[in-house]
């Protein structure tokens, strides 16, 4: 008898996963290499040349400044509203046994289950119908919509863990429900929220499909490349911000990574 | 004198499961008070509304003369030691330890030296700066027993505090916690589904099955004379004689339970009553032998002292006890 | 040893605004639930659920083919109009593309999905759930950039090729009917690689999230009783394996359903779902055909839903 644990992957599934992560990584790494190119009208493989000069003519850009600025506030905002929305949700589905608690997951999840651009062109013709001109807000409008789940699912595992007898302890030792909230529940939900905060985040940040509905004439960062890419202008700068969104994009989510794990070992060692 | 803790008539119904049906029970002040009965029995249920986590479907509750029900748990001076400890997993041993004092104001210097004196209390001086996660689970129970204890509750209330530790950390819990509950003169009301335990440590003890109370008495009582067939089973092990048999020996068409080491085997002594039978089976316990014996169709267990002798399986013995260890009971159930 | 003295049983209520509301709240349970419930309810149901029924109600309205305005008349012609030819042919290529590229996605899914739960431990177990999550949330346009810059004709790809003296292949490839075309960025081939690129790390998660609930004894078990490793496979591992697959499968099946700018910017001129709701919505201004259309995949995904949930698929979520 053997165990399954003890032995090594047979070659066929280690070279197949290998093969899966490869295609996974490699095209996000080829945008590193073409930030650094002097080839400007095509996409010539391998690239002529290596400069730096697109960085500097990148940050020179008005146009791309705006359209991150506006990302950046968009994203901020939508994840305020998705923060307190999610986390109102995750704790009033873990904390009570009520009937109805599936539905409302199935009506949090909705938003990202169906297509984006169902959401999209409903919000539109919602807009006009309402005759709501398009700003800034409708774009969080839509944003917060879809951001609300990735707090919920991050948040409603932790609170799980945090309901029952810690509550209930807390409220023995004599302190009241917003006592106990802010001594107890909080401080132990809190790197599930910055976690989900952070994804949620990420999502808005690189949102397109919906913001080209509830955009009007801004242009977040997304919407910025799509035109790029639709219409290129100057590739070598498309090339600069594809990078830097990459790299911009990873942060959050490392740090997503690191809290939910050693939020994990703390939740997990107080059993 | 006003009890620390009255139930009168109290209920709790969870939709059609009646958890506590009913229960009447007073527990005196200063007293080690023990809730026993199997996992469902009710016993939590009542802890938990003595707590206030749990509110009463009908009855009234009173914790020393001031009515209970409608009160919130952090408005009653009463604190509870979790079953599984629930120490915070966010803070340290002393802050844990604080949490009570912390939340009612208490200034910061002050708590912590409450703190302190209370670990100190439970053996554990000097632990303060660990966290729950360093600990071990004897460290633990005896972290949630300082943090209970540092608000001086009125009633301390443990949920099957022992259950979580293995024998030997647990026989040495229980002598602490007596003494403990001695010295400090707190009543702490104890929930456990281990009879040794509640023999061992109790001033009295209430048998809970289904949701009542089957027998409120002191160990003595409830060991030597179970009211129901329950009791006689769940404390202890016991002989369950049916009423024929009961007849046979003279006592009256009952029920009736007779403890093991109650029975002596061929050392019948002046005014005991006796039966002959064969023996079936023997085995060793350590301290004692277990003897199983036919008697006329009837099996007798008969728990005899490792030093005396062991008669051979199939040989004729004489089983004798005193008319006052054959305990007659309630028929049903 | 403190200042509390612990003299009375019941302690009097904490005087101030905090310690009354959180009395109301305790002894009001369901008020409290309702306060907690009521915000995220009211955005989701006013916002979403409200905009998407407003959005499915214009879908019984027609246009009017002369002035170009909504009729608001009950009809059902606009759904007539949905199932001519043109427009069943973008509904059937949508939908058989998302079957492929589900398919795909699994089938690319399932090894580094495996490899994962059943042999990276430590410190590699990390690496493979990073390794996964970058991609996953990497940003859609700069993944659909890549794949610009690889499949251009003077791209990556045809440079690796012609190295290999391969370029006869790509040729031959694109020279087969409906698949291919004047390169692979103008193709349906480049289309699906993208979509199975962007959709597929979807799949991973929940697959190896089914995966790790399989206890390992199970399989010693079913080796045990004899079973080779292809058995095994079969009769113990996928099965269970299969609620993950298809809570994967709901995000590749939607995604892909829905998109329109993958399509737009690597594919051919013929439409998928997506590219003709914005279009009618858009340069035609038919937001009834626009609603029609949406209705598509809001009914296969409701149906998916619905079977996804009777397999069990949502545990794998």
């Amino acid at each position: 008898m053997r165990s399954d644990r003890s032995t090594s992957a047979p070659p066929g599934l280690k070279i197949a996963a290998a093969g899966g992560l490869l295609f996974l990584h490699l095209p996000i790494m080829l945008i590193f290499l073409y930030a650094f190119t002097t080839e400007e009208k095509s996409y010539q493989f391998p690239p002529p040349g290596l400069t730096l000069q697109w960085f500097a003519v990148t940050w020179n850009r008005p146009d791309v400044w705006e359209a991150l600025s506006l990302s950046v506030r968009v994203a901020s905002i939508a994840t305020a509203i998705a923060l307190v929305l999610g986390t109102l949700c995750a704790a009033a589905v873990s904390q009570t046994r009520f009937f109805g608690r599936e539905t409302i997951s199935l009506l949090v999840i909705l938003p990202i289950a169906l297509p984006g651009i169902i959401t999209g062109i409903a919000l539109r013709s919602a807009f006009s119908m309402a005759d709501i001109p398009f700003s800034i807000w409708t774009i969080v409008l839509g944003h917060a919509t879809f951001c609300v789940v990735v707090v919920y699912n991050n948040a409603v595992a932790r609170f799980r863990r945090v309901s029952g007898s810690l509550v209930e302890a807390s409220m023995d030792l004599g302190a009241n429900g917003l006592q106990t909230f802010r001594h107890v529940i909080l401080p132990n939900i809190s790197t599930a929220l910055l976690a989900g905060g952070m994804l949620a985040f990420a999502l808005s940040f690189d949102e397109v499909i919906v913001t080209t509905f509830t955009g009007g004439q801004q242009s977040t960062l997304p919407i910025w490349m799509l035109q790029e890419l639709i219409r290129p202008r100057q590739r070598p700068v498309t090339n600069v911000v594809a990078m830097v969104v990459v790299l911009v994009t990873f942060l959050p989510i490392l740090a997503a990574y690191y809290l939910t794990r050693d939020g994990d070992q703390i939740a997990g060692s107080g059993k | 004198m006003t009890a620390a803790v009255l139930f009168e008539n109290v209920s709790r119904h969870f939709g059609a499961v009646r958890a506590v049906d009913a229960v009447d029970l007073a527990v005196a002040e200063g007293e080690f008070f023990a809730m026993l009965g199997p996992s469902g029995s009710g016993k939590t249920t009542c802890l938990r509304l003595m707590a206030g986590f749990e509110q009463p479907t009908h009855g009234h509750i009173e914790i020393f003369g001031e009515t209970a029900e409608g009160v919130p748990p952090y408005r009653r001076n009463v604190n509870t030691v979790f079953q599984d400890y629930a120490l915070f997993p966010h803070l340290s041993i002393l802050d844990n330890v604080a949490y009570g004092l912390m939340v009612k104001g208490v200034v910061r210097e002050e708590r912590r030296k409450a703190a302190e004196d209370a670990l100190a209390m439970v053996k554990l001086p000097g632990y303060g700066a660990r966290r729950p996660g360093q600990l071990s689970g004897g460290q633990r129970q005896r972290v949630a027993l300082a943090r209970a204890l540092v608000n001086k509750p009125k009633v301390l209330l443990l949920d099957e505090p022992l259950g979580a530790l293995d024998l030997k950390l647990r026989e040495q819990m229980q002598e602490e916690l007596k003494t403990l509950q001695k010295s400090l003169g707190i009543t702490f009301v104890f929930v456990t589904h281990d009879q040794g335990e509640a023999l061992s440590m109790a001033d009295r003890i209430a048998v809970f099955n289904d949701g009542k109370i089957q027998q409120l008495g002191t160990p003595e009582d409830v060991y030597k004379r179970p009211k129901t067939r329950f009791v006689a089973d769940f404390v202890g092990s016991s002989n369950i004689l049916q009423p024929e048999f009961v007849t046979q020996l003279g006592a009256g068409q009952q029920l009736a339970s007779l403890r093991p080491e109650a029975i002596g085997l061929n050392s019948k002594k002046e005014g005991q009553l006796a039966v002959s039978g064969v023996v079936l089976s023997r085995s060793f316990l350590g301290a004692s032998n277990r003897v199983t014996v036919n008697v006329g169709g009837t099996k007798l267990h008969v728990m005899s002292p490792a030093s005396s002798p062991v008669p051979e399986e199939g040989s004729n013995v004489t089983l004798s006890f005193a008319p006052a260890d054959l305990h007659l009971m309630e028929t049903t159930p | 040893m403190s200042a509390i003295t612990g003299e009375q049983a019941i302690l009097i209520e904490k005087p101030g605004l905090a310690g009354r509301i959180s009395d109301f709240f305790w002894k009001h349970p369901h008020v409290f639930l309702a306060v907690m419930l009521a915000p995220p309810l009211l955005w989701l149901g006013i916002i979403y659920l409200g905009s998407l029924l407003a959005l499915l109600l214009q879908s019984f309205f027609s246009i009017d083919d002369y002035s170009g305005l909504v009729n608001y008349e009950f009809t059902l012609s606009t759904y007539g109009q949905l199932l001519n030819e043109a427009n069943l042919d973008i509904i059937i290529r949508t939908v058989s593309m998302a079957a492929i590229v589900t398919l795909f996605s699994a089938l690319i899914a399932f090894p580094i999905a495996y490899y994962a739960a059943r042999y990276a431990r430590g410190k590699w177990k990390a690496i493979f759930y990073l390794g996964v999550m970058l991609p996953l949330w990497s940003s859609y346009l700069v993944k659909i950039y890549a794949w610009k810059l690889i499949l251009a004709k003077e791209g990556i790809l045809t440079w690796f090729l012609a190295k290999l003296n391969l370029l006869w292949l790509l040729d031959a490839w694109l020279s087969i009917p409906v698949i291919g075309g004047n390169s692979l960025s103008v193709s349906y081939t480049g289309t699906f690689i993208v979509f199975v690129y962007v959709w597929m790390p979807f799949m991973i998660l929940p697959i190896q999230a089914s995966l790790e609930r399989v206890p390992a004894n199970l399989i010693e078990a079913s080796s045990d009783l004899g079973s080779t490793p292809q058995q095994t496979f079969r009769h113990v591992l996928f099965p269970l394996a299969l609620p993950g697959i298809v809570a994967g499968s709901i995000f590749t099946f939607s995604l892909t359903l829905g998109d329109y700018i993958i399509p737009q910017i690597i594919g051919s001129s013929r439409l998928f779902i997506g590219q003709a709701v914005y279009a009618q919505q858009g340069t035609a201004g038919n937001i009834p055909l626009a609603a029609a259309f949406t209705v598509v995949p809001i009914v296969i995904m409701g149906l998916y839903l619905w079977m996804a949930r009777k397999m069990g698929a949502f545990d794998a979520l």
